[in-house]
């Protein structure tokens, strides 16, 4: 097995006509990492791959792989390996035939494509289909065969473009893990597209999140749910309650500050960055929410059943706030008008500029 | 669920067999009435009058004049057919790569002469190619030749015209299948480590198979058969079934020998229909995502 490379892209710009798809995107992938960039729609995540792939080439900026600069080179020669949305498996040719065909670009012998291939099927757990057409096969087997073919060869670098988003959701979750499974195993740095941040979340080491061609915050799952570092990030990744206010005096990144909420009450929360006096944005995740024998005034709208767990949207003076409760508390009972009060942990609460 | 009903739906998506019917009876009528009852008239004329005979169809075999416009028809439209298929299949790639305002222009290229009448075509080529025609005085003006050439009444000249008027039915059908497949195949090929070219060649090449083979078709079938073009290019020296049909007709009020050459025609048409269905047959077996 070749050994992973590294990926690193520096101030990546691409401009489609008046709109900047991607603006100064630095990203540094580590060899034999997991990096999934997720974003809404537009925000320019398949445009960075497509740049890294070499099948776009970026206004600005530069892409090394394993220290080899590739910014613009043709995809041929950049030996990366790539599964894409649609399977794009070559529909007159055999599954095994697909499999080969990278090999047979790089004129290997027939004998040694065939016995690779083979080798390669078998490590997607489709050993025994290789003699069938694309069409003969179903949704899942078609994006396993894709996968084959794009490790046959053994790239440095394994690109994903929403490999799953065309499967259902059971086969979407099996093949989740058998990706992240097959990436550990053969140890190869795989940069991943999603707009699904579950997927993301479970998948990947680090996430990227992007939004209208910015990288907004890259971190670890835990530190992007945990510390979110601008409003979007909050907003995109889980579930979050905005709301707006005014501090009192300024706060430093970390520190706690004390904000004034619009419609009534005070809350005090972490700045997710340098914050003056005046308007400023509380974010609190529901599950942080603890209802209260004193807090913010609060009336109980509607408890909404999921089983595992219930949800209840409240009345304040100032937006709606959605709290989620355990089965296993009381409070999951309260009427429709109950009078409350709201409570959180101020490091579970954190401020953003208005 | 109620009962499907089993009127004509007008605006629904489904007839029922008497509304189809209804739908499809004046275009079969037609089709009886001026295709399917001549030729069989013609046919039996060729075959059954006045006693079942074959005599007729051994002439378009035994005299050699008339094997010799049989083999040269066959040959001709071949020739146009290959033209056509180099001519075309870079045009028809091209548009299905283009789009906008680009595309437009290549389809209205393909299409305009598609609407002008063959007579105006063939005789634009007439114009072109005559003793004092514009490509012989272009050429002495540039004293590339001494004398004028004789480009009018050969066979290069009826197949350079014929595949010209028939281009469209080369590019249409590969145009059609060239646009249907989508550009990731050759994304995936290239990042898979091909060329552009080797890109082309195993997976763009193979998948436009079926429109190469439906335009060889039909534009093989056209020439077969085909009789401004190669009656005014050709003349006398060159000429096809088509024009030997017309003078056992007209000139020679030969009804039976004519209704034998259209008879040979048909059955050749016939058999190349039936290997080309096979063929398709077998991609949509093969192909297909």
């Amino acid at each position: 097995m070749t050994e992973a490379a590294a990926i690193a892209v520096r101030g990546l710009t691409k401009r489609f006509g008046p709109v900047t798809a991607v603006d100064r995107v630095d990203l540094h992938v580590a060899a034999g990492e997991f990096l999934a960039l997720l974003g809404p729609s537009g925000s320019g995540k398949t445009t960075i791959l497509m740049n890294i792939a070499g099948f776009d080439y970026p206004d600005a900026g530069s892409i090394t792989v394993g220290g080899r600069d590739v910014t613009f080179l043709p995809p041929q020669r950049r030996e990366l390996g790539m599964v894409f949305q649609r399977y794009t498996l070559f529909p007159h040719m055999s599954g095994a035939e697909n499999v080969a065909f990278p090999l047979k670009m790089r004129r290997i012998p027939r004998a040694e494509r065939e016995r690779r291939a083979l080798e390669a099927l078998e490590t997607v757990r489709l050993g025994g289909l290789g003699d069938r057409r694309p069409s003969q096969l179903s949704g899942g087997q078609q994006q396993r065969v894709a996968l084959a073919r794009a490790i046959v060869y053994r790239p440095q670098v394994l690109l994903m473009d929403e490999p799953l988003s065309a499967l259902d959701k059971n086969l979407r979750e099996e093949m989740q893990i058998e990706i992240k499974h097959l990436q550990r195993a053969l140890g190869i740095t795989v940069v991943f597209v999603t707009h699904d941040q579950t997927e993301a979340l479970t998948m990947a080491d680090r996430v990227s999140v992007l939004d209208g061609g910015r990288l907004q915050q890259i971190g670890s799952p835990k530190e992007l749910y945990e510390r979110p570092e601008t409003a979007f990030v909050a907003g995109f990744i889980g579930e979050t309650n905005f709301w707006n206010g005014t501090l009192s005096a300024p706060a430093a990144p970390g520190e706690i500050g004390r904000i004034m909420l619009e419609g009534g009450g005070e809350a005090e929360a972490v700045a997710s960055c340098a914050l003056p006096a005046g308007p400023a944005r509380l974010a609190v995740r529901p599950e942080r929410i603890r209802l209260a024998p004193a807090g913010v005034a609060a009336t109980v709208k509607e408890a909404i059943y999921a089983g595992n767990v219930t949800t209840l949207i409240l009345r304040t003076g100032g937006p709606e706030l959605r709290v989620r409760l355990a089965a296993s508390d009381p409070a999951c009972a309260a009427a429709p008008g109950t009078a409350t009060a709201l409570a959180w942990s101020p490091a579970d609460a954190r401020l953003y500029p208005a | 669920m109620s009962a499907r009903p089993s009127t004509l739906l007008l605006g629904g998506r489904r007839y029922s067999p008497a509304g189809s019917l209804l739908l499809a009876a004046p275009f079969f009528l037609i089709l009886l009435l001026a295709f399917v009852l001549p030729l069989l008239m013609l046919l039996r004329e060729s075959a059954f009058v006045p006693a079942p005979n074959l005599t007729h169809y051994a002439r378009v075999f035994e005299q050699p004049a008339y094997l010799r416009i049989l083999l040269r028809t066959l040959r001709i439209a071949a020739e146009a057919t290959v033209i056509t298929l180099l001519l075309g299949y870079p045009l028809a790639w091209l548009m299905s790569r283009s789009r906008g305002w680009r595309l437009a222009l290549l389809l209205a290229c393909v299409l305009l002469p598609l609407w002008t009448s063959v007579l105006v075509r063939t005789y634009a080529w007439l114009v072109l190619l005559q003793r004092d025609g514009v490509v012989n005085q272009i050429l002495m003006e540039l004293h590339v030749i001494a004398a004028p050439l004789t480009l009018l009444y050969t066979e290069g000249a009826v197949v350079l015209a014929m595949a010209h008027v028939l281009l469209p039915f080369m590019v249409l059908p590969l145009y059609s299948t060239l646009r249907a497949i989508p550009e990731d195949y050759a994304r995936a090929a290239r990042m898979l480590g091909a060329s552009d070219f080797a890109a082309f060649r195993e997976v763009v090449l193979p998948l436009s198979m079926p429109g190469a083979a439906s335009g060889c078709l039909l534009v093989f079938l056209l020439s077969l058969g085909f009789f401004v073009t190669p009656a005014l290019i050709g003349g006398p020296q060159q000429k096809m079934l088509a024009t030997l049909v017309q003078q056992q007709v007209t000139e020679l009020l030969n009804w039976p020998f004519a209704g034998a050459i259209v008879g040979v025609l048909l059955l050749i048409v016939l058999v190349l229909v039936a290997v080309f269905n096979r063929l398709v047959r077998l991609d949509r077996f093969v192909g297909q995502a």
